[in-house]
Order: C-alpha cells, then structure tokens, then sequence
C-alpha cells in the first residue's frame, strides 16, 4: 500500500497556508497536488490549536479534508497544514493486549503507546475468496436462543438487532464472558469498539471484561459519545485492524465487538452531506453498502492460519424498524442476525431474543454429528416451524378469542408460551449445548408426536421417546396443568 | 491481461474521487477504452470524456495516488480471454484468476496486480476438425479440445472470415499459439479476446422449449422456466436467495455454470470453494466444480468491478453457448451492480433518476436479461446439416431494500424477466425453505413448455398441477376467513382443504437443501409426492362425502406417511410411494366399514 514516492522527510516536515473554506467537518485546501487521497494531516492554527484530518478527495481546484476532532477554531488566516502520515495506520503488537484505546488508536488508559511491531493501514485489504477457509467451528456462548437455535461459528459475522432501551449490551457481554470452546480459552481474545457510546455504557462494558477475568485479554478501542463523531469512522477499522493482527499474525481467536453501529453510520451521513452527496434512503450515503461491507466483511478464517476473526456488531433499530437502512444493509452483509425483541423484554424475558427473523447462515457448517449433536439441525426446524405456528394461533386467538380454537391449537399454544419462558428466558445461566437440545426435546412433547415433520423417525425414536419415558416434565406444564 | 499502450496521449490524474479519477491530455481515447492509471497501473474504464479531459472508474482502491500521476489508454475496451481452462477457475471482476492473484500477493488482496486469464503454460491436445482449403466464417469450429468431461470447440472468432491456408496437425498446443493461419496471413489461435458490453454475435434466436429443471418442486412443479429463459429471485436479506442460486448451481440440467458472486459474502464464495470439488456432476459424473466457472468479487472488493464482473460472466456464459451448450448464468445479485452504477453516476454527479439510480438503470438490466436466450450458433450455414444450438439461462438474485419490491431494481428487473420467483421473510422466518411464495410468484414460460411436460414428464402431469394450483388458490381465500372467524367456524370440507394445503406446504413445496436424499427431487419423484398428496386429499374428500368426520380421518397416520415420502433416497421412492399409497386405500376403506358398522 505504501507508495515509495512519498516517503522523503522533507515533504513530511513542510507546512502549507492553503486553508480556503471550512464547512462543518470538512476543511478545503487550495489545491489538491501536494498531498495524496487517504493521507492523514496536521492542521496548526496560530494559537496551538491541533487538528487531525484524513484527505478525502483531490482536484486540481482543491482537496477535500475531515477533521477528526472537529473544526471548531480552525481558521483559514493562520491555519497550517502538514502530512503527517500518507495513509492512516495503526501501531500492531502484542502489547496491545490488555489495553484501552480512543478512536483513533491512542492510548486513554494513561500509559505510553504500546511498541509497535507492524504499522498497519487500517484501511485493510480485503481477503481473497480462495484464501478463506470455511468458518466450521463451534462457539458455545451458554445462551440457548443462540447455541440451539442459530449456532455462532468462528470467522462468522453475527450482529444483535437491538431497540433503544433494550438489553443488547449485557447480551454482548454475557457472550464475552460465556464464550469459547472449554479447551482453548488460552487463545481467545475480544477486542472492543465502541462508537459513540455513553459513559455509562462504556464503564459497564470495561467492568464486565474485568469481572469476566478477561481484562488483560480484552483490546478497546473506546470512542464516547461526546468523543469527535468522525472519529467514529475511524474506530471500528482501528479495532479490526488490532483483530486481523491478532488472528492472523499471533494465532488468536479473536472475538470482535462493534457498537453501536448505528453511530457509526450516523457519522458517515454526517460526512456524506458536508460533502453535498446525493443522498439516498433517509439521507444516508448510496455508497453506505459499500462502506459497511469493508468493515463487516473483515472477519473470517484463512486457510492455514490458526486464528479467526469473528464479528458480534450491535445495532440499535432506530423505532424498531428492521427495514431502516442500517439493519436492512446490515443484515445483507452479515451471516444472519439476533433480533431481539420489546415485547418478550416487558415480560422479563432475558435475553429477549425474539427468535423468528434472526438466522445464523453459517449454523449447518458447526452443527451436527461430531460438533454439537446429530439431532440438532432437524431438532431447531421443527422448534422454529412450531414456535412459528403457535405464534400465528396466538395472533388468531387474539382476533377469534381461544373458544374458536381447536385442541391441537392449544396445545401448540402451550408449546409457544413454554418455549418463550424457557427455552428463550435462561437469565444469566449458562446452558451447555446437550441442555439446550434437551430441553427443546421436553418442549416438543407438548404438541403431538404425529406433528413433528421436520424430524426424521430415526431421531424422535432416540429422543422424543426416551425423554418422555424418564417422565421429565417441566415445572411450567404441572403450573398450567396440562 | 497484457495490454498493449498507446503512449501518444498519456494524460495526468487532476481529480481523484473515491473509485473515479478525471485526466487531462487524452485526446482521442474511446469510450469505454482500459487505462493504466497511476504509477502503480490500476485498471480502469473510461466512462465521460469533455474535450481531452476523461472520467474513468477505476477497478482497484485509489487511496494514496497523487494529482499529476500518468494515465496510459491502451486502445482496447474491456475484454475477456476466451479459450480452453476457464472451466473450474475463480476470477476476479475483472477476469484475474484469484489463485495467481495469491500467488502474488498472498491471503489480501493488494493493487497493481496483472494476471492473464488463461494460464500461458499448460498445453492443451488440439485435434483438428477444419481443412485446408476451408472456407470459414465466424463461429466456425476449426478444432477440439478435451477440457474437463468437456469437448471445447475452438471457434473461428466472429468477424473473421476467410480460406484456411494451414492447420495446424493433431498435438499438444499451449493458448496463444497459432493453430491456424487463414489466407491474407490471419492468425488464429486458441485464445480469443471479446470485449464483454457487446453480445458475442449469433444466427438468430430460437423459441424455447425444453424446461431448465432444477431439481426444486416448487420451480419445476409450479414455476418452470426454459432453457433459455430468464428468471429473478427477489428477497429480503436471510430469505435465501443465495442458497436458491447455490441449489440451482448444483442441480439444474444446465451443462455449464457461470457463477457471478457480485457484491456479496466472502465466506459464501468459500463455501461454494469448499463444497463444489466433493460433489458429483449429475450428468458428467465429474466433480460439479469442472463445470463451474467462478465469477467474484465481494462486496468489500472495489465497487467499479462490480459492474464488470457481471458482464465478464455473460461473457464467458455466451462464448460456451456458442459451443453448442446449454449454460446457466447465475448472478448474486444484481442489486449490488445497480448499486455500483449508482454510485458511480453520483460521483459523476449525472442528474439522478428514482432512489438516486441513474436514468439508465433500466435500460442496462433489459440489456442484461436480453443477452439470454436459446439461439442458432453463429457459423457457416450448410444445406442439410443440423444446426449448432446452444442457450444461455439468466437467474438474477435481486435484493430489494428493507424487502420492498415497490424499489427500482425489482421493478425494471420484473419487466424484462420471464418468471418471478418471490421469496418471503414470513416463510424463511419459519424455515420453509425454499421460501418461494406461491401466490406471489409466477411464469410466462407454461404455454412454451406444455408439450414438454406432455410428453416428457411422467402421466399426469399437467393435471396434477392444475389441480394442485387450484387448491393453493382455494386456501388462499380460506385463509382469509378463518383470519375472521376462525378455524372452527368453517365447514369440514373447508378445512380438509386447509389441512390438506397444510400437507402440501410442509411436504411437496418445502425441499430441505441440507438432506441428502430430498435436496434434488426428480420429476418423477415430485410427480409421486404429489400424487400422493392429492390422492388423501381426493379419498377424504370422498369419505366425507359418505359421512365421515374430519377428526376421524385426520387422526389417521397417513399425513406423517406422506411426509416421510419426502426423505426417501431417488431409487427406493417409486417402492416407498406404492406402499404408501396402499395404505392409504386401506385405512380409508377401513373407516368407511367402522363407520357403516
């Protein structure tokens, strides 16, 4: 990426008074010859004010500059401007671990800049299609609506859909504390970006790294919400640059958390009309796709390289609308979504997954014989075809009232209403895959033998029967008498 | 590709915007000519010119270039290398094979890289079927050549014509070597170039009639398309559209696979890497990977390439169906071109048309669609010789934002295709798969393909599917009512027809892409299924008629028979099926004498 006719340290240390027009976040230069797209500069105004911006576009009649920290004092008079960089990068070694970061990859938690052993465009590049490995592995994260239901695999992409005021942060932070295969915690690392998030999130997600014992495998790359918006642009590219390092340089299975990315795309708005782009849905960039897809598509396996990089974005759904351009661009980039849900958070459920529009498309590569269990890709279709089936009685009910129903209405009644307060509801207890698939198999004993088409009669014989024989029968059903 | 230079008008960058540069000094470049741009010689296409001034999208990232850097045309439009060892490979957008690519640059993509499409150095065993003396025209086949379970023609190219002088003898030849020379001196080797915006030429079209089977019950049964024919699959995202075009790629009757991954996932493109070497070629018995041809470029790879990978696709699609083949183009998805000619033309800054898509969106999607077809080869007519047909399917994932067809991209897609294929949120969301909507979706392609079916598929057929169809229709009506009154409300010859769609739905309409024995249904396999389904259907119809209950008849283990019908493996079926259907006799006879007793 360097480009060796820019390197001379001469053109490093020159200034130039070309300031002509300040709009916004956006400073124009007078001229675009000196200083190549991408470059990162030094903006100095007479008084010592400092500003960072990264060259967005050239011509021969200016050049367009963001300035990370804001424009605020910068003035056309007095304000010098010299490269500092000719292209953004980020400083990548092991001693990144265990340490907090701002947006732009500076220290904030008080010591010095860790050494670096790579200086790395944070930028990336993007991985050849036959380079990549396929993501089969198995991450167990203890959360049933995940694990049975849309399994998480490593080198996958998987965001939460969240509304304003729902639990999509604990839900992240029980997944870093909960996740991983038993035997190879060693290797596992997070690392952490926020955008635009508040002090108080902030704090709970530094606190819940530290209590999970995981603080000094955990890499933040920490952006508030009074932090300068454009550098939340930069924060989710410094993290997956960390990420990439990790994984692919020193082996480790990385575990990236991105939020909130509805920020982060606020911000690149922000950018996009102080650059008078057409705009396009609700005045978001065309190219917003695009400019996701460099960012989520940063995760995966190589062929022949130990580590992974696996991706748990947060979302927040502005009203609740999954076709608002962020999730709907998110969700056609990412490898599925977890959707969570109001209506099961006022009933106390947690984590109020509201399984039915969340996928995991990578789910069939990690389950199975020899990975979680034989039964349990037939076992989540027939859980998800009957929970969508009571869902819609329920619906019916509301309109006919339960007298119009049938027998086998209720009882798949019963099995939704059961399947939400205990499959769904787990609380923070920490399930293993085997009690997962267990307790999808008592639930399905509410409803038919004769119903379950998804499974094969090989597997109900192994399992529908055997559970029923030992008499288990949950507390919820004697509650309801059934 | 090795490209030639034309170093009378090198320009200079004087504008760089995200993927599009402006140069100045290039009088006399071409619309839609390649330039090396910059030091480091990214390819890009020449899209506007003012003057001596030009526009170029350029298919690689311009982070770091300066103003002033030279921009080199090199006389030609974008093109494709044509010829035998395309079978099997993965290219890039701009027709790179990703695997030299690694080679130089490792598991990340870098810039500035070249690689020529075909490998110069693997020989291929020429057996020559022209003369000397041969008068040839265009299309002509001079040769053969084994590649994969395939015979490869080599074609005269179109637009040369003339009398062979010599050919070269049966032997091993790499490429680029001369294989025939034609009178005035015109050499002519293996390897041909083609720019890829312009339709590789033909005799004429064809009507189709033969169907594009693709294994999938809900396609063939109720939404069969030609070979030849056009259809999209719009879907919101995790509706499936992507294991839609997979399946397809695996199954269809196709001979050839042209694969375009345009925009999408990375991991996607590993998976059809990781899978497609282990399975089998219905009709070569080879791995299904020698008849794949392997068109990428994600959605993180640079936006222009987006534009020219789906025409590098057709391109290649169009140059074996001039061999004679039969060859399927999928592309996933077309959206994501749209999207690139949008955000080019915004960069432009052209006056933007519905959802800031450029006014000419719709006109470059019908010219997409069009280059389909089944069609007469282009080659010297000769009386009394059968004549080289070959057809190029067109299957185009569209994906309409927030799930709303009412967007540009469907719409002016739904105008030109010749079958809707709709898949639904509400159906994937219960993982019916494949979630294709059977009210929503439809075909223009039922009258071309009725002989077919009349003679090919097994007896009944088009019955079966009439019948099958009215019944969908009828439950689509009840389903309203019940929406009202509920289920107990309706008659019990009203709700056999809701349980009996029901039956349908879970049985014949869903394929379970995962199962080894339902992932492909044969027609006479669908063809039994459904005769299954309609033959309860019919007998408790009847025995209503004589008095039953509805209770009575459906607690009979018949539905769960049927179902498991479906997982039975292709040879066992037609066994599987009469078995069933016997007992289904039985036991309605059974209830009609318990009742009378």
């Amino acid at each position: 990426m360097t480009n060796p006719s820019i390197q001379s340290s001469d053109l490093l240390e020159r200034e130039y008074w070309d300031v002509q027009y300040i709009s916004g976040p956006l400073v124009f230069l007078r001229t675009g010859s000196r200083f190549p797209t991408g470059a990162i500069l030094e903006l100095q105004t007479a008084d010592g004010v400092v500003r960072h911006g990264q060259v967005l576009e050239v011509s021969q009649h200016h050049a367009v500059v963001q300035v990370l920290e804001g424009t605020q004092g910068l003035d056309v008079k007095t304000t010098t401007v010299s490269l500092q960089k000719e292209a953004a990068r980020l400083g990548v070694s092991r001693g990144i671990l265990g340490r907090r970061f701002n947006g732009v990859g500076a220290p904030i938690d008080g010591m010095p800049a860790p050494v670096p052993d790579a200086e790395v465009d944070i930028m990336g590049a993007a991985i050849n299609p036959v380079s990549r490995d396929k993501p089969s592995d198995f991450i167990e994260t203890g959360i049933s609506a995940i694990d049975g239901m849309n399994t998480l695999v490593r080198g996958q992409k998987l965001p939460i859909f969240a509304g304003a005021g729902l639990p999509a942060n604990e839900v992240a932070a029980l997944i870093v504390q909960q996740a991983g295969t038993k035997n190879d915690t060693e290797e596992f690392v997070v690392v952490f970006g926020a955008m635009g998030l508040t002090e108080r999130e902030a704090a709970f997600f530094l606190k819940s790294f530290d209590s999970g014992g995981r603080g000094n495998r955990v890499v933040a790359f920490i952006n508030k919400a009074n932090d300068p918006a454009i550098e939340r642009l930069f924060a989710p590219r410094c993290a997956l640059t960390a990420a990439e390092y990790l994984a692919f340089e020193l082996g480790y299975h990385v575990l990236v958390i991105l939020t909130d990315m509805t920020n982060y795309c606020d911000a690149l708005r922000q950018i996009s009309s102080a650059r008078e782009e057409i705009p396009g849905r609700r005045g978001y960039p065309g190219y917003m796709y695009t400019d996701l897809s460099t960012i989520y598509e940063r995760a995966g396996r190589i062929r022949g390289k130990k580590g992974s990089v696996t991706q748990v974005p947060i979302l927040t759904m502005p009203d609740d609308d999954m076709t608002h351009p962020i999730p709907d661009l998110t969700g056609y980039i990412t490898e599925g979504q977890i959707v969570l849900s109001r209506g099961l958070h006022r009933q106390g459920v947690f984590p109020p997954v509201d399984i039915l529009p969340c996928l995991s498309r990578l789910m069939n590569n990690g389950i199975g014989e020899g990975r979680t269990r034989a039964d349990h890709r037939q076992l989540a279709n027939q859980l998800y075809a009957s929970y969508a089936h009571g869902r819609d009685i329920r619906r019916l009910m509301s309109i006919v009232g339960e007298e119009a129903l049938g027998e086998l209405d209720r009882k798949y009644l019963a099995f939704a209403r059961a399947f939400e307060q205990q499959m769904i509801h787990q609380g923070e207890s920490r399930r293993t895959i085997e009690e997962t698939l267990d307790l999808g198999w008592r639930l399905l004993s509410l409803i038919p033998k004769e119903e379950l088409t998804r499974i094969n009669k090989d597997l109900i014989d192994r399992y529908y029967c055997e559970i029923m024989e030992d008499g288990v029968r949950s507390p919820f059903l004697k509650e309801q008498s059934l | 590709m090795t490209l030639p230079t034309r170093t009378e008008c090198i320009g200079k960058i004087v504008r760089i915007a995200g993927s599009m540069i402006s140069a100045s000094g290039m009088h006399g470049v071409a619309m839609g000519e390649v330039l090396r741009v910059g030091k480091a010689g990214l390819l890009g296409e020449v899209i506007r010119i003012d003057g001596d001034t030009v526009d170029a999208q350029v298919f690689e990232d311009t982070q770091g270039m300066f103003l002033g850097e030279p921009v080199v045309p090199t006389g030609t439009p974008l093109s494709v290398e044509l010829g035998p060892g395309l079978l099997g490979g993965t290219f890039d957008g701009i027709q790179r094979p990703l695997s030299s690519l690694q080679k130089q640059s490792g598991d990340f993509i870098s810039r500035g890289l070249t690689a020529p499409a075909l490998d110069r150095s693997s020989r291929w065993l020429f057996t020559p079927t022209a003369q000397n003396g041969q008068e040839v025209t265009g299309g002509d086949i001079l040769g053969t050549v084994p590649e994969k379970h395939f015979v490869h023609r080599i074609l005269v190219p179109p637009k040369v014509k003339g009398v062979v002088r010599e050919i070269a003898p049966k032997g091993e030849y790499g490429v680029d070597d001369v294989i025939a020379v034609l009178d005035g001196g015109v050499e002519l080797r293996m390897l041909q170039v083609w720019p890829i915006k312009e339709p590789r030429p033909i005799l004429k079209k064809l009507p189709v009639d033969r169907p594009f089977l693709t294994g999938q019950r809900v396609l063939d049964c109720l939404f069969p398309i030609a070979l030849g024919g056009t259809a999209i699959v719009p879907g919101g995202f995790g509706t499936g559209k992507t294991v839609v075009e997979q399946t397809l790629a695996k199954y269809c009757n196709a001979d050839i696979i042209v694969y375009i991954g345009c925009g999408e996932r990375g991991n996607e493109m590993a998976d059809v890497l990781d899978e497609f070497p282990h399975l089998k070629d219905p009709k070569t018995g080879g791995p299904l990977m020698d008849r794949t041809i392997l068109v990428v470029n994600t959605s993180n790879m640079p936006v222009a390439a987006r534009d020219a990978s789906v025409y590098t696709g057709v391109a290649i699609a169009e140059y074996y169906r001039d061999q004679g083949y039969d060859v399927a183009l999928m592309a996933d998805s077309t959206s994501r071109w749209a999207e690139a000619l949008r955000e080019i033309a915004s960069r432009l800054e052209e006056m933007p048309g519905e959802e800031g898509y450029p006014t000419y969106l719709a006109a470059r999607i019908a010219a997409f669609y069009e280059r389909s077809g089944r069609v007469e080869c282009l080659e010297t007519v000769r009386e009394g010789e059968p004549p080289r047909c070959g057809s190029l399917t067109i299957v185009g994932a569209v994906s309409p934002a927030g799930g709303d067809y009412s967007e540009p991209v469907t719409q002016t897609s739904l105008r030109v295709a010749g079958a809707l294929w709709a898949l639904d949120a509400t159906l994937a969301y219960r993982r019916h798969y494949p979630a294709v909507n059977w009210n929503r979706s439809y075909t223009l392609y039922l009258k071309e393909l009725e002989e077919w079916f009349s003679t090919h598929a097994p007896a009944g057929w088009t019955e079966r599917r009439r019948a099958l169809v009215e019944l969908l229709q009828r439950d689509a009506e009840l389903q309203e009512v019940v929406q009202l009154v509920g289920p107990d409300a309706l008659q019990d010859a009203q709700r056999l027809v809701l349980e009996t769609a029901r039956l349908v739905r879970e049985v014949f309409l869903q394929q379970n892409a995962f199962s080894d024995a339902d992932a492909y249904s044969s027609l006479p396999k669908t063809s039994g299924l459904l005769e299954a389904v309609l033959a309860f259907y019919q007998a408790a119809r009847e025995a209503l008629e004589k008095g039953m209950v509805l209770s009575d008849i459906l607690r009979l283990p018949l539905r769960e028979d049927i179902a498991r019908l479906r997982d039975v493996s292709r040879e066992k079926f037609e066994e599987a099926r009469a078995e069933v259907m016997k007992r289904l006799e039985h036991q309605f006879s059974n209830l009609v004498t318990q009742r009378s007793e």
